[in-house]
């Protein structure tokens, strides 16, 4: 068997390492070990590669391969481990757009290069099917370069999270479609060009960030999940470019699983996808009214507590549910609320976490955070096992969650975000709502759960406000 | 690409995207994070492609292109993973408090599943925790 022959079967095998790696990461039980069988594939496939280029395999008349390779794999592998041995849980998410902007970013240079090597032999040397490929991965492959890192500095804080309106946004939108339309079309029916190749390459990666510019903060979940199918499409379609079946394997795999994701997401926020990527909540002016009208109804019957009352309920609780939201992870209270969920437990009081599932900053985020915090995994409740239990709960503590635990989701049609699934936090005996300011969600909208007899507010940022609750309720356990 | 290439490479891509759909919608939420960070790494995958493109760059551009790809490809391959694996590692940490700690909360929780409530309750050990704990969460499953 030529080495070739063998090295067609290890793409086999790493493709089928993939699909099992993913298959085994749907349960906890199995899921790091699906990770470790996924990398395991992935080693195979790049050694596999390298023994093709060394033994001469595959056409290999570079006058740099091995200095290239090299150099790539030490900065950027290094770059990569680095990062992602030292980066804090909670910055996590951003530091995975950032990988996701590299493979798209990755995946449209290997398109441009074999475009750039053809167009050195002649202006009609690739086929049709390669100039499509081509074109799919330059547009997709830039669009998620820019946008993910875009995404990522708004989840870092570097870029505003309040939507950006651009002047004049859908005519830059509209100016730049036609312009890759145009370069397309000219790309696969006239002449590969590399001039119109760089111009729609550009007008690629200016879309990618006038696209998620205008998106709030609150959505980026959805958005890299979305830029992440991208990525995977991308990638198969450098699998056409180059005709190698383990990327397009791979690529395709990848751009179906952040498709279910993406909706998944969309859907627990019951908007659609296209309702985000133009831009809703927050940007329109009928939200805007909607805010308008609602402080009559909710504002002015707020009630302030004090921490050592809220100690109080919570320690002569027999069951208490946690709510964190997204102001916990932007304070960084995981910790601190698992000291307080462990000593109430030291009392006897029951302590369950409802989880909704966008709470956080990507689905599943919360989960982590609290999993690093290290709450039993047994105690995260999903929200539809949890929101029958609220009714028999004594206290339910919100942290930092908002919009999600609003009842006029249930009872209020004309409210933007009716119809939306939430937490029954307001059916709890008494509700505790840690929160920094009176400020509105991320929908504009007021939360009429902050106007029931039943809730008690504390305001504070979320760490220090737990930090006090953990002193009063140790106070009273002296 | 001759018609008979360009024909199985898409009919590898209809099915691969077909398994895809089916391997994914299976996950519950609580993994969706490591999920989309482990698929994430997969398709780093184009380190493979990259590395093809600089076998054959002989050129000043074509070898910045492909030095470029190679060291994005790899950043995504190697941090995409390291991370994955740290995410999931947290889920199944379990030190002695910890596994006390779920003793008491399956123990108290009335809605908490038998699988959950035998395998906190053979947790006594960190060890021996982390391993129940496992094998709770499937019958629960």
């Amino acid at each position: 068997m030529s080495l070739d022959t063998l090295i067609r079967l290890v793409y086999i095998v790493a493709a089928a390492a993939f699909v099992i790696g993913l298959h085994m990461m749907n349960s906890p039980a199995t899921a790091r070990r699906g990770n470790q069988v996924s990398a395991v594939g992935m080693a195979g496939a790049v050694v596999g590669t390298i023994l093709l280029i060394a033994s001469g395999s595959v056409t290999a008349t570079g006058t740099l391969i091995w200095p290239i390779i090299a150099v790539g794999i030490v900065v950027g592998g290094g770059a990569g481990a680095y990062s992602a041995r030292t980066v804090k849980m909670t910055a996590m998410p951003q530091l995975v757009s950032i990988f996701n902007a590299m493979g798209g970013g990755a995946a449209a240079l290997v398109a441009i290069d074999e475009f750039v090597k053809a167009a050195g032999v002649g202006p009609h040397t690739l086929g049709t099917a390669e100039v499509v490929a081509t074109v799919l991965d330059v547009v997709i492959g830039s669009v998620t370069f820019t946008g993910s890192l875009i995404a990522a500095g708004k989840l870092q804080g570097i870029v505003t999270g309040t939507p950006v309106k651009l002047p004049a946004g859908q005519a830059v939108n509209v100016v730049l479609a036609v312009v890759a339309l145009v370069t397309a079309l000219y790309l696969i029916f006239v002449g590969q060009i590399l001039g119109v190749l760089v111009l729609l390459l550009v007008a690629a990666l200016v879309f990618g960030v006038t696209m998620v510019l205008p998106i709030g903060g609150a959505d980026m979940p959805v958005v890299i999940s979305l830029l992440n199918a991208f990525t995977g499409t991308a990638v198969a379609m450098a699998g056409f470019v180059i005709d190698n079946p383990v990327l397009i394997i791979a690529g395709a795999l990848v751009g179906a699983s952040g498709g279910i994701l993406t909706k998944l997401m969309a859907d627990a926020m019951n908007r659609s996808i296209m309702n985000i990527i133009v831009g809703g909540f927050g940007t329109g002016d009928a939200v805007a009214g909607a805010a308008g009208t609602t402080p009559g109804a909710a504002g002015g019957a707020v009630r302030e507590l004090t921490v050592d009352d809220a100690a109080i309920q919570l320690t002569y609780a027999q069951h208490v549910i946690i709510v964190p939201g997204y102001g916990l992870a932007v304070a960084q209270a995981q910790h601190a609320t698992a000291e307080l969920a462990g000593l109430l437990e030291e009392r006897g009081v029951d302590v369950k976490y409802a989880i909704h599932p966008v709470a956080g900053r990507m689905p599943g985020h919360m989960n982590v955070l609290l999993a690093e915090a290290n709450v039993p995994y047994p105690q995260l409740w999903e929200m539809e096992d949890i929101n029958p239990e609220f009714q028999r709960a004594d206290v339910a503590l919100v942290l930092g969650a908002n919009d999600v635990t609003n009842p006029a989701a249930r009872s209020d049609p004309s409210s933007p975000i009716y119809g939306m699934p939430i937490l029954d936090v307001d059916k709890a005996a008494n509700i505790i709502v840690v929160k920094r300011s009176m400020r509105p969600g991320y929908a504009g909208i007021d939360n009429l759960l902050y106007a029931d007899p039943k809730t008690g507010m504390l305001f504070g940022d979320a760490k220090d406000v737990l930090t006090q609750l953990i002193a009063a309720v140790k106070a009273l356990q002296e | 690409m001759s018609l008979e290439q360009l024909l199985s490479s898409l009919t590898i891509f209809v099915l691969a995207i077909l398994v895809g759909f089916e391997v994914i919608s299976k996950v519950p939420a609580t993994l969706h994070t490591p999920l989309m960070s482990g698929a994430n790494s997969i398709h780093g995958i184009v380190l493979v492609g990259a590395m093809l493109i600089a076998a054959v760059a002989n050129n000043p551009l074509s070898f910045v292109l492909s030095v470029v790809a190679v060291a994005f490809a790899s950043m995504n391959v190697v941090g995409g993973y390291l991370v994955t694996d740290r995410m999931l590692e947290m889920f199944k940490k379990r030190p002695a408090s910890g596994a006390a700690r779920a003793g008491t909360g399956a123990g108290a929780g009335t809605g908490a599943g038998a699988g959950t409530g035998a395998g906190a309750g053979t947790g006594a050990g960190a060890g021996t925790g982390a391993g129940s704990k496992a094998a709770g969460s499937k019958a629960e499953a």
